[in-house]
């Protein structure tokens, strides 16, 4: 199903020609009224006037993670405060929060993302949806608000945690729909099952799950465990919030990026040059549409790839392959570049482990040490220590086959480790490089 | 013939025994016999007790990973040789003990061992044609 069918399933010149004419006007107006880009475009000698294909869009500067903290809080908006009717943030792990502002159309624009999004994963205005993403700076809670609205859905504002209460509301109010991460629908599957509830005989039927890194076989025990189907979305505050692409049902293969929102590039992470289709590197977005915080060649940080074939849905829209990973959640142990995901994968391959595990990174002298932390389940659990020994040994050997690194691997037991209602952290670092 | 063991996973580090003694003990169920095996990393502690569904169910739900094995107990004479004469049968049929710890209890004049081995059926066969007592399970939740 298709909720915009006239952007959405646009001929590819069509699009681009729009693209084009977006790009033009976002660069001439951001050349225009914020500082940061004027200064930025003057160093490296381009006038928005220099733009004259899509193509050209590569000779513009990037715009970081860092160049956002550089203008905290509200440096990079190209509207007076008067047009922003909201602002959002994103968690500041590191530093300062990152600030975005809308006006009254970016909201609207985000609202008919989301409902396309939604559109994409096959609901409609009879669909409940449980939105348990959180309310409030973090724009997975409203962004997903406004858009089942703007579906026409009924929508359930949980937000985040009580995790009981949320399940007492799953079984009695019968959303058919829920909006989460997926370490959190995980969560909510086994807390239901300690219950002693029934999870898989819920009226649910479709998960939205996004706002961080998971795996294919992470997709499939959730979908088992709920007995749901589970679909990818992406988005990230600085571009506009959840519903910058979403995976379809149809084609379950990669998501659409709403193109004629957003231009998406792939670029060497340390070169930074363009990547042609189907190439992996670092995703970096440009918004065409927006107006308070429009961005120029963002660079998410975040691991994929285009893939250009048409889909079965009939949306035009280019895809990116579920994120693999971050650029800067990668670790580098002994040289060898390794992403969390990439592990996850590794024990994911074993029959009978369950995705909760923990990394621990040290250095011993001069040498890094990686320590897996795996819960062990009931299903590889045996009453032997050299079955148990061989089932670490096994994990040791798949890492270092797939990934090159040596890795020591330390069972533990099951629900010792935490879990994430949000975005899940799997990684302690205690080098001090 | 055969007995049911549970056996759990613990980390090493301090409580993980005694959390696992609570939930039993807040369940009124009562260890007959155990052993702990270990390395630095992990232990697997292994027990008869009184109500095997009982012990299982409470301690899954304390979060625990709980296997069953079945295991088998044997009524060994109580006196210098005795072990050594069940060893020595089942060496000459080449079973392969896998693991083996004994009762606190005696069951009459003899001492009990559990035997964890391979070839189960194979086993008890043996022992029983050597004239060895095996004891049902209903009996050794008992002792």
């Amino acid at each position: 199903m298709i909720y915009n069918e006239e952007f959405e399933t646009l001929p590819r010149e069509a699009l681009e020609a729009l693209q084009f004419k977006r790009l033009r006007q976002v660069v001439d107006r951001v050349y225009h009224t914020v500082g940061f880009y004027r200064r930025k475009f003057d160093e490296a000698g381009i006038t928005p006037e220099d733009i004259r294909s899509l193509d050209d869009l590569s000779r513009l500067p990037f715009t970081t993670k860092q160049d956002l903290r550089d203008n905290y809080p509200y440096g990079l908006f190209a509207v007076p405060m008067s047009n922003v009717i909201r602002v959002h943030a994103s968690s500041g792990t590191t530093g300062k929060p990152t600030v975005v502002g809308y006006t009254k159309r970016d909201i609207e624009t985000w609202a008919e993302l989301m409902a396309r999004s939604f559109t994409a994963a096959g609901l409609t205005k009879n669909d409940i949806i449980h939105n348990a993403y959180g309310y409030g700076l973090f724009t997975g809670g409203l962004g997903a608000h406004y858009g089942a609205e703007k579906l026409g859905a009924s929508v359930i504002p949980m937000s985040g945690g009580s995790t009981k209460k949320q399940i007492l509301i799953l079984q009695d109010f019968g959303p058919t729909a829920i909006c989460c991460t997926p370490s959190y629908a995980l969560f909510l599957a086994e807390t239901g099952q300690e219950m002693g509830i029934d999870m898989t005989s819920l009226r649910l039927r479709v998960g939205i799950l996004g706002a961080e890194p998971w795996s294919e076989r992470m997709r499939q025990e959730i979908e088992k465990k709920l007995n749901i189907m589970a679909l990818d979305i992406y988005g990230l505050s600085e571009v506009i919030g959840p519903g910058v692409a979403m995976e379809c049902v149809e084609g379950r293969h990669g998501l659409h990026v709403f193109e004629d929102n957003f231009v998406a590039e792939i670029i060497d992470s340390a070169t930074g040059e363009v990547q042609p289709y189907g190439k992996p590197g670092e995703l970096v977005f440009t918004t065409l549409t927006k107006e308070a915080f429009p961005l120029i060649r963002y660079r998410t940080s975040d691991i994929t790839r285009l893939i250009p074939d048409a889909c079965r849905c009939g949306r035009t829209f280019v895809r990116m392959e579920r994120v693999s990973g971050r650029s800067d959640d990668m670790l580098i142990i002994r040289g060898v570049n390794v992403f969390p995901s990439q592990i996850e994968s590794v024990l994911m391959e074993i029959e009978g482990l369950e995705p909760h595990y923990l990394l621990i990174v040290e250095r011993e002298g001069s040498l890094d040490t990686l320590e897996i932390q795996v819960e062990l389940s009931e299903q590889v659990f045996s009453d032997e220590i050299r079955g148990l020994q061989s089932l670490e040994k096994r994990i040791t050997k798949d890492v270092k086959d797939y990934l090159g690194i040596s890795a020591k691997v330390k069972l533990v037991e099951p629900k010792s480790l935490q879990r994430f209602e949000g975005k899940a952290q799997r990684v302690i670092d205690r080098r001090e490089l | 013939m055969k007995v049911e063991q549970i056996s759990i996973f613990l980390e090493n580090k301090p409580g993980g025994l005694n959390s696992v003694t609570r939930v039993l003990r807040d369940a009124s169920i009562n260890i007959r016999a155990l052993s702990l095996a270990d390395t630095s990393d992990f232990g697997i502690l292994r027990l008869i007790v009184d109500d095997v569904a009982k012990a299982k169910k409470v301690l899954n739900e304390n979060g625990f990973a709980v296997g069953k094995t079945h295991v088998i107990a044997v009524e060994v004479p109580d006196k210098p040789g005795g072990l050594h004469s069940i060893l020595e049968l089942l060496s000459s049929e080449n079973i392969n003990v896998e693991y083996m710890y004994a009762f606190v209890e005696r069951s009459g004049e003899n001492a009990v061992i559990i035997f964890r081995f391979d070839a189960i059926e194979a086993a008890i066969e043996l022992l029983i044609k050597g004239g060895f007592t095996v004891l049902p399970g209903e009996k050794v939740y008992g002792i």
